[in-house]
């Protein structure tokens, strides 16, 4: 069994079905591995109520998944790393997991993230950060950041996540793990709790390009609870690609080679993965994104705008932290001074500026035009190549402390990733190889973010799984499982 | 016409908030029922938990949709709802749901009232206060019932093209009509599924710019809204002619007093922080739909009135009155479908005249609902066409009809009601008496003096109680006398 956990999902679940591999002791064994919980991954851990179901032969049969805290589920404690949520239960359960336990998986435990989902490393968390298996000097990276290194540690043989400027995709690289942010309207957001509504996008964290593509299948679909939802025409298949001829892919400077901030070892490792990308049959070019150096700025006026109005509903009134007061205006002025953390209250201020009379047009109808033009931007590009390649984060990880004070610094670590945010694209990130980080210490992972057009996955996911083999990534970082289970 | 001092002209719009009559609420399953216990009719979306999304209510969009059609509204190709962003205990999700820069129709009219626009949004839960400030404010504690919030609403905003409470209470009850024909609604004032606040501002005639206006919150009853207004209308021209301003500011009227007082306080001074609802996609009706919900859409009452006049043959007044009084037309169609002698007129007449006041002075709530049905209203209209019973009878039958019920003719019979005619001598007889018996002003009748001929008539009436025909007596007197 000890070696049942080695397996990835997708060999786990044909195994639990086909009898080789006992559920209940696989779900066990990823119950001890998640006990474990050395890096502050975890904000809840199931005891085995809420394992997974073998007996369905759906695709995920017997997989437990790691949770992000930001999805509800029924009955089980639910907070999107927020004070002001503590001991919340929430009535019903969001529809990707719905989908998940169809699919005969079950939830292992919710994952730590930054309050609300806004960081970029997991010190935003309201509770504790989140250590980087790699390092534990180091960020897992965020919002995403406890799904991020429950599977890179070890600790969840998967996990989902929500991405709404690079919270997948920036952990995922940062761990040294595959993280997809799929389409917007891909997966429902039906029980994920909003951030920024037009952002927010629901997606696997895994350890393999298979992987993610099994769990996106799963998960993804139209939703009649979520009137933007659209689910992936035509569904997705599992990747099997080994080369990558004749793909055009497009490297666009503004965000790879022009880039200010990318560290030396990072633009290294890239620069060999595009030499990669040739030799396994693939054109590579330069490409331009003109408007992408103004998609920081343009993210954050809008998601801070629809977080203004997002987060108003924990007023104390009806469910979580109440600091009662004789007078309405002071219980609000309390609650949500007690229980929203600094970043929340910056961005819900931010958010509130931008959207105030007189100022309307100047941040909000500003910022959704930038977002109309990258979205153009993408479009020509695509009109060209068939896929995009970017650095995922400008660094590998960073350490604790580093950014905290410095949120400029800290926004910076989703420059790369931000853009497809806002024009809603699909996009990877994959491991590419080992870097020094800037500041010194040994080899930390770096993260190849792939983009394609609107409900393109299915050609991501085998670009993706080609450069994948012959990258050959270890994605161990450094701990001797064997000895456990 | 308007109220106030002479010289000065009061300008009003009003802003009418309707609930829709659907199964279920605007953005979720849960089901509407008025009057129900506290919170049993919620669910995670309607209370705004953490995850929760709306999804449009399909009928509240077709209902919407045939009332921007019913006021003369383009309907927009493609709307999109808002977020308007306040605190509140009654709004869970601290934003409603509603329409700002491109509502669901704009640009109608309904009678001789321009329509601004007409939008779609929901409703926000109800509270009560507990203590006697009746206000949030100084309350003890408060309670809230959810059961409300998420009724879809209809908001209908008008241009200013009112000019007095009259005419604003006419108007609205027009509207109440419309929307009731168009079965969207209850329409009920005092539950609240029809609210109207008022925008109330003066000028002196024949002047363009719009005086500073006030606004007049939640009067609940059309009696109000009249009261309400013309407070309001004399409390400008007061403070106008007194050399003051009027200030803008949202006013309450307490019917009871008949004072205004200001709402201006920290809850009512908002920046709504209007913005696109990311949660939804816009409505974007096709012109199919439309024109279906249009093809549905009832006789309304505009142009029944004018059906009324023209094919009918109705007064003005009668065709208005019947027209925007749905159930009152309904009745009067019957009844003159029944009648066979007396003409359309004559049947709007005993609707529009007898009947409603011997209803009212019964102290019935609505003259379609008496005893008497249109078959009664029918036959009797025929027995005084027929001059079987004068009017002054047909009154007192009409008042026995609507209480009791029962067939007119028989009534007639039974109480030996009908008319005393010319045909068997009677009355012949009777004004040969009422001759001999006041000669002087026989002799005066002769004498050309025609005053004199009532005293005579009277005679006849009172020999006969009442029910002679008092042209034919007339004629009948001027025969005998040979003027």
């Amino acid at each position: 069994m000890s070696a049942a956990i080695d397996l990835s999902v997708l060999e786990a679940a044909a195994a639990v079905r086909d009898g080789a591999v006992e559920a209940d002791e696989y779900a066990a064994a990823w119950r001890a591995e998640a006990a474990g919980d050395e890096l502050g991954a975890y904000l809840w851990r199931s005891d085995g109520a809420d394992g997974a179901r073998a007996d369905s032969g759906g695709e995920l049969a017997g997989v437990p998944v790691a949770v992000k805290d930001i999805f509800c589920v029924e009955g089980m404690p639910t907070t999107a790393g927020s004070r002001i949520l503590d001991g919340y239960l929430p009535p019903y359960t969001a529809t990707a997991v719905e989908r998940l336990h169809d699919a005969g998986a079950g939830v292992l435990g919710k994952t730590n993230m930054d309050e609300f989902a806004m960081g970029s490393s997991n010190e935003n968390s309201g509770f504790a950060p989140v250590l980087n298996p790699w390092d534990p000097e180091r960020v897992p990276g965020g919002s995403s950041g406890g799904s991020a290194a429950a599977v890179a540690g070890g600790l969840a043989p998967c996990a989902i996540g929500t991405d709404t400027g690079g919270s997948i995709r920036q952990p995922a690289a940062l761990c040294g793990i595959v993280g997809l942010k799929p389409t917007y309207g891909a997966i429902s957001r039906y029980g994920m709790i909003a951030f920024a509504s037009s952002l927010d996008q629901c997606g696997p964290l895994t350890r393999t390009v298979a992987d993610a593509a099994l769990l996106l299948e799963v998960m993804q679909g139209a939703d009649p609870r979520d009137s933007t939802s659209t689910g992936i025409p035509g569904g997705v298949g599992l990747p099997g690609a080994e080369r990558l001829d004749g793909l055009r892919l497009g490297v666009p400077r503004e965000l790879a080679g022009e880039a200010e901030g990318i560290e030396p070892g990072v633009r290294e490792v890239f620069e060999r993965t595009l030499a990669t990308c040739e030799e396994l049959g693939a054109e590579v070019a330069e490409t331009a994104l003109p408007h992408a150096e103004y998609g920081i700025s343009a993210y954050y006026v809008l998601a801070p705008a629809e977080a203004s109005a997002n987060l108003a509903r924990y007023d104390g009134v009806r469910f979580g932290l109440r600091e009662d007061s004789s007078d309405l205006t002071e219980m609000y002025e309390h609650t949500r001074a007690a229980g929203f953390g600094a970043e929340v209250k910056r961005r819900i201020m931010l958010g509130t500026y931008a959207l105030s009379s007189g100022y309307y047009d100047a941040y909000y109808g500003q910022a959704q035009r930038v977002r109309t033009l990258i979205a153009e931007d993408f479009r020509s590009a695509f009109d060209e190549f068939d896929l995009l390649l970017t650095p995922t984060s400008p660094t590998v990880a960073f350490k604790l402390g580093s950014r905290a004070s410095d949120p400029l610094a800290m926004y910076m670590s989703d420059y790369c990733t931000v853009p497809m945010s806002l024009a809603g694209l699909p996009a990877i990130s994959i491991p590419a190889g080992m870097a020094r980080p800037a500041d010194g210490g040994p080899e930390l992972p770096v993260g190849l973010q792939i983009a394609g057009p609107a409900y393109s996955e299915s050609r991501l996911l085998d670009a993706a799984h080609a450069l994948e083999s012959a990258i050959g990534f270890d994605g161990a970082p450094g701990r001797d499982r064997t000895t456990v289970g | 016409m308007s109220e106030g001092a002479s010289g000065w002209e009061s300008v009003i719009g009003l802003e009418i908030h309707v609930q829709l009559q659907t199964a279920t609420k605007m953005f979720c399953g849960c089901e509407l029922e008025f009057g129900a216990d506290p919170n049993v009719h919620t669910c995670p979306v309607c209370l705004g938990h953490p995850g929760t999304l709306p999804v449009p209510n399909r009928k509240a969009v077709d209902y919407a949709i045939q009332v921007a059609l019913a006021l003369g509204c383009r309907v927009a190709p493609r709307s999109i709802f808002h977020r308007k962003n306040y605190f509140y205990p009654d709004l869970p999700k601290g934003y409603q749901i509603s329409q700002y820069d491109i509502p669901l129709g704009s640009g109608g009219s309904l009678a001789d009232v321009r329509i601004h626009r007409v939008h779609l949004e929901e409703d926000a839960a109800k509270l009560s206060h507990v203590g006697d400030t009746g206000r949030i404010h100084g309350s003890g504690a408060s309670l809230v019932d959810f059961n409300r919030g998420g009724t879809p609403l209809v908001e209908i905003v008008t241009e200013p093209d009112i000019r007095s409470g009259a005419e604003a209470r006419e108007w609205l009850q027009l509207l109440r009509t419309t929307l009731r024909q168009l079965g969207v609604s209850d329409v009920n004032m005092e539950e609240g599924s029809l609210r109207c606040d008022a925008n109330i501002s003066v000028r002196r005639p024949g002047t363009e710019p719009l005086g500073t206006k006030t606004e007049l919150k939640n009067m609940n009853s059309f009696r109000f809204i009249e009261r309400g207004i013309a407070a309001e209308v004399k409390r400008q021209v007061g403070l106008l002619e007194g050399g003051g301003e009027v200030m803008q500011e949202t006013l309450h009227f307490d019917p009871a007093t008949g004072s205004l007082t200001s709402l201006r306080s920290k809850e009512y001074a908002h920046d709504y922080r209007y913005f696109p609802e990311p949660d939804l996609v816009p409505l974007a009706p096709s012109q199919a739909q439309i024109e279906e919900a249009r093809e549905r859409l009832p006789e309304l009452p505009g142009a029944r009135r004018d059906r009324y006049a023209s094919e009918l043959g109705l007064a003005p007044d009668d065709a208005a009155q019947l027209a925007f009084d749905a159930e009152l037309g309904a009745f009067f169609e019957r009844a003159a479908e029944l009648a066979v002698d007396a003409d359309n007129r004559a049947v709007a007449g005993w609707v529009t005249g007898e009947l409603v006041r011997v209803s009212r002075e019964a102290g019935l709530e609505h003259p379609a609902a008496t005893s008497a049905g249109p078959e009664a209203v029918a036959g009797l209209a025929d027995l005084v066409a027929t001059k079987m019973i004068n009017r002054k009878t047909g009154r007192e039958v009409l008042g026995r009809l609507v209480v009791e019920g029962g067939d007119p003719a028989a009534i007639v019979e039974a109480e030996g009601l009908g008319a005393v005619s010319a045909d068997d001598g009677m009355l012949e007889a009777a004004v040969e008496r009422a001759i001999a018996g006041d000669p002087g002003a026989a002799e005066k009748v002769r004498a050309g003096e025609m005053k004199a001929i009532g005293a005579l008539v009277g005679a006849v009436m009172r020999e006969t109680q009442g029910r002679a025909d008092g042209g034919e007596v007339n004629r009948l007197i001027r025969e005998q006398l040979g003027v």
